[in-house]
C-alpha cells in the first residue's frame, strides 16, 4: 500500500481522486444521458400547460400533494388495471420538476385527468372524508377563498417560455386557486389515448 | 495528556455551538415528525393551510436532515478535524460566522417551506435564495476544513479525513446541480431540468445526499470516536482503505434505483441496481472493520457504555446497506415501492445509524470538552434501550404494512378483477399507523434522556469550574 501512503500524506492528491471517483457515475448516469434524444421526448398530443393549469399546478407543488400521491403509472398488469395505460416518457416534457413522486399513501393520479366531473373534484378537496369517510387527506377548502394573481402566473408562463395570450391572462381575474387546481387535475394523463 | 504538550488550544465553543444548535432543531424535527405521524391516522390534527402534511413533512424532513444532521456534521467535523491536524481551525471567526448563518439560515428554511415556498424536490425543497445561503455556508465549511488540513501539523491524514474530503466535494457538486433552477419570483423557481431528466437529476441527488450527507461523515465520525471511546485501534487499515474508495465510486451511480418501472431509460435503471448491488461490500467493509475493533476485547462492550451505541449504530448500517440494495430489485420494487415500507428503511437508516452514532459523539465530546465524566450512565442505557425499541417498533410496523400495502394492491379476484379500491387498503393502514406514533413516542421519551443527560453533564462540569 506504498501508493495509498502517497495519497495519505498529501491531501490535494487526495482530493483529485475524490473528485475523479465522485465524477465517474455522475458523467455516466447523469451527465450523459441528458444530451442523448430519449431523455427528452415529446408525445405527439401533449401540450404546454395552459396558464389556469400552470397556476393549478403551482398550488399542487406549494401543498406538497405529490408526498402521497404518485404521478406515474408503473407497467405493471394491476397497476395498469387499477389506473389505466402505463406512463410513457413523452408526457412530462412539461414538468420543471417531474412530479411523480415517491410514496402513494392515496391513488396515484397519472390518469386522473377526465376521471370524475369537475364538481366531483370541487366536492372532494373541499371534504374528502365526505366522499370517503376513511380518508386521511386534509381539507382544501380553503383554495376556494384564494384568488390567483394573474400578474404573477404571466410572471410563471414566461419562465417556462409556455405560449398564452392577453386574453388568457385576462380570464384569470376572479378566478380561484381551487379553479385553477382542478383545471390542473383534468388535464393529468389526457395525452395518452386511452 | 498529550494535547498540552502543545501551545495552543481548540475552538471548542464552536464546535459547541453546532452540537447544541443541531440538537435544538433535532427536537423541533422530531416533535414535527410525531405531529405528521398523528396526522396519517387523524386528519383532523392537520391545520390548514400552514400546517398540513404536505407542508410539514418537508420541514420535518428538512429539519432532520439540514438542522439536525448537518449541523452535527459541521461541529462534529471540526471537532475531528482539529484533533486530527492537531491544530485548531485555521479561520475560527469565519466557522463562529457559519454558526449563526446556519442557524438563520435553517430558522428561515422552516418558515419558508410552512409558507409552501418549496422546489418539490425531495430532500432538495428549498428555493432557490435559501440555496444560495446554503451553497455559501458550505463555501465557508469547505474553506476550514481545506485550510487546516493544509496546515496539519500531522503528516497522515486519517481515515476520517479522507471521509470529510470526499463530504465536501461530493455535496458541493450534487447540491449545486440538482438546484439549477429557472427563478420565477423571489420565492418561486422551476427546475431547469425537465421530466424524465429531472426525475434522474433528482435521484442522482436524492440517493447521493443520503450517501454524502447521512453515510460518509457518519463514518468519518466512526472511525475516529470508536477507537477513542474503547481504545482499540481501527482492525484493518487495509480494509478502510479499499471500503473507502469503492464507496465514494460506486455510490454515484445509485440513484436510478428511485425510479424502477418509471418511463426512465431501462439501461440507466438497471444500471443503477447492479451498483446498489455493488454497495453492499464497501459498506460492510466498514461493518466488518467495526466488528472486528470491538472483537479485540469484546469486555470493551459490557464496561463502557457508549460501544454499545457504535455497535448498535454499525449494526443497523449493515443491515440498511442490505436491505436497500434488496429493495433496487425489479422483483421486490414492484412490490415495495411507494409504500410504508421505505418509510420504515429510512427511519432505520436515520433513527438507528445517524442518530445513534451522532449522540454517541456527542457523549464522548461533551465531557472531554468539559473536562468531566457524563452524569449519568445509567440514564444513558435508559436512552439507549428507549430508542432502540422504538426504532424497531417504527421500522417493523412500517415494514408490515408496506408489504400489506404492496400486496393488496397487488390482489386480484379469480377473474382477474381487482379485489381492493384504494380507500379499502388505506383502511386496513390505520392500526399500523398509530402504532408507528406510538413508537415514535418511546424514541422521543429516549431522546430526552440523552438531552437531560447532557444538560446535566453541562451544568455540574460548570458549576465545578465556578
Amino acid at each position: 500500500m506504498s501508493l495509498h501512503h502517497v495519497i495519505e500524506r498529501n491531501p490535494v492528491v487526495l482530493a483529485v481522486l475524490a473528485t475523479l471517483a465522485v465524477l465517474a457515475g455522475t458523467i455516466i448516469t447523469m451527465l450523459y444521458p441528458m444530451f442523448r434524444p430519449e431523455m427528452h421526448p415529446k408525445l405527439e398530443g401533449l401540450k404546454p400547460f395552459t396558464a389556469l393549469q400552470l397556476a393549478g399546478r403551482d398550488v399542487y407543488q406549494r401543498e406538497g400533494c405529490f408526498y402521497c400521491h404518485t404521478q406515474t403509472v408503473r407497467p405493471l398488469k394491476t397497476e395498469v388495471l387499477r389506473y389505466g395505460e402505463y406512463s410513457k416518457a413523452g408526457e412530462f416534457a412539461y414538468d420543471r420538476p417531474f412530479l411523480w413522486g415517491s410514496k402513494r399513501t392515496g391513488p396515484d393520479l397519472a390518469r386522473i385527468g377526465g376521471k370524475y366531473p369537475d364538481e366531483w373534484h370541487y366536492k372532494h378537496f373541499e371534504n374528502p372524508q365526505a366522499f370517503f369517510p376513511q380518508s386521511n387527506m386534509p381539507k382544501y377548502a380553503f383554495l376556494k377563498e384564494r384568488k390567483l394573481d394573474p400578474q404573477q402566473i404571466e410572471a410563471h408562463m414566461k419562465a417556462l417560455g409556455f405560449p398564452y395570450t392577453k386574453e388568457e391572462i385576462e380570464a384569470l381575474k376572479g378566478k380561484t386557486e381551487m379553479d385553477a387546481l382542478v383545471a390542473y387535475m383534468q388535464v393529468l394523463g389526457t395525452a395518452v389515448k386511452k | 495528556m498529550a494535547e498540552e504538550r502543545f501551545d495552543y488550544s481548540y475552538d471548542y465553543r464552536t464546535v459547541l455551538g453546532f452540537i447544541y444548535s443541531s440538537l435544538f432543531w433535532g427536537v423541533v424535527g422530531i416533535l414535527i415528525g410525531l405531529w405528521i405521524s398523528i396526522q396519517m391516522w387523524l386528519p383532523e390534527t392537520n391545520v390548514a393551510p400552514y400546517f398540513t402534511f404536505g407542508r410539514l413533512r418537508a420541514v420535518h424532513t428538512n429539519g432532520l436532515a439540514f438542522g439536525l444532521g448537518v449541523g452535527a456534521i459541521f461541529g462534529i467535523t471540526y471537532y475531528i478535524t482539529m484533533r486530527l491536524c492537531k491544530r485548531p481551525l485555521l479561520f475560527p471567526r469565519l466557522a463562529r460566522a457559519q454558526l449563526y448563518i446556519f442557524n438563520i439560515a435553517i430558522a428561515l428554511a422552516a418558515l419558508s417551506l410552512l409558507a409552501g415556498a418549496t422546489q418539490s424536490l425531495e430532500y432538495a425543497e428549498l428555493e432557490w435564495p435559501l440555496d444560495i445561503g446554503v451553497v455559501i455556508l458550505w463555501v465557508m465549511f469547505a474553506i476550514n476544513i481545506f485550510g487546516t488540513i493544509f496546515t496539519r501539523r500531522e503528516p497522515q491524514m486519517y481515515v476520517s479525513l479522507w471521509f470529510i474530503v470526499a463530504t465536501v466535494i461530493a455535496v458541493a457538486i450534487l447540491y449545486i446541480i440538482n438546484n439549477l433552477a429557472i427563478p420565477a419570483g423571489w420565492l418561486k423557481s422551476y427546475h431547469l431540468f425537465a421530466g424524465v431528466n429531472s426525475a434522474n437529476v433528482e435521484w442522482w441527488y436524492g440517493h447521493n445526499a443520503v450517501g454524502f450527507v447521512f453515510t460518509t461523515p457518519i463514518l468519518a465520525m466512526f472511525y475516529y470516536f470508536l477507537p477513542k471511546s474503547t481504545g482499540l485501534p481501527i482492525y484493518s487499515h487495509r480494509l478502510s482503505i479499499i471500503s473507502f474508495w469503492s464507496l465514494v465510486f460506486a455510490y454515484l451511480w445509485t440513484g436510478a434505483h428511485h425510479l424502477v418501472y418509471t418511463p426512465l431509460p431501462d439501461w440507466i435503471q438497471t444500471l443503477g441496481i447492479v451498483f446498489t448491488m455493488f454497495l453492499i461490500a464497501p459498506s460492510w467493509g466498514s461493518v466488518i472493520n467495526g466488528y472486528y475493533t470491538v472483537g479485540q476485547d469484546w469486555e470493551k462492550a459490557k464496561n463502557n457504555y457508549l460501544t454499545k451505541f457504535f455497535l448498535l449504530a454499525i449494526t443497523f448500517y449493515g443491515l440498511q446497506t442490505v436491505q436497500g440494495p434488496t429493495q433496487s430489485l425489479r422483483v421486490v420494487s414492484s412490490l415495495i415501492h411507494y409504500t410504508d415500507w421505505v418509510i420504515g428503511h429510512v427511519h432505520m437508516g436515520t433513527m438507528g445509524w445517524v442518530t445513534l452514532t451522532v449522540v454517541a459523539c456527542i457523549y464522548y465530546m461533551i465531557p472531554k470538552i468539559y473536562r468531566t465524566e457524563i452524569y449519568s450512565v445509567k440514564i444513558a442505557n435508559l436512552h439507549f434501550w428507549f430508542v432502540l425499541v422504538g426504532q424497531l417498533l417504527f421500522s417493523i410496523t412500517m415494514w408490515i404494512t408496506g408489504i400489506q400495502q404492496g400486496a393488496l394492491q397487488k390482489a386480484v379476484n379469480p377473474d382477474g378483477s381487482l379485489k381492493y379500491t384504494m380507500i379499502e387498503i388505506i383502511a386496513k393502514n390505520y392500526p399500523y399507523w398509530q402504532m408507528r406514533t406510538i413508537a415514535g413516542v418511546i424514541f422521543t421519551i429516549g431522546m430526552l434522556f440523552f438531552l437531560y443527560n447532557i444538560y446535566m453533564t453541562v451544568k455540574k462540569a460548570k458549576e465545578k469550574s465556578a
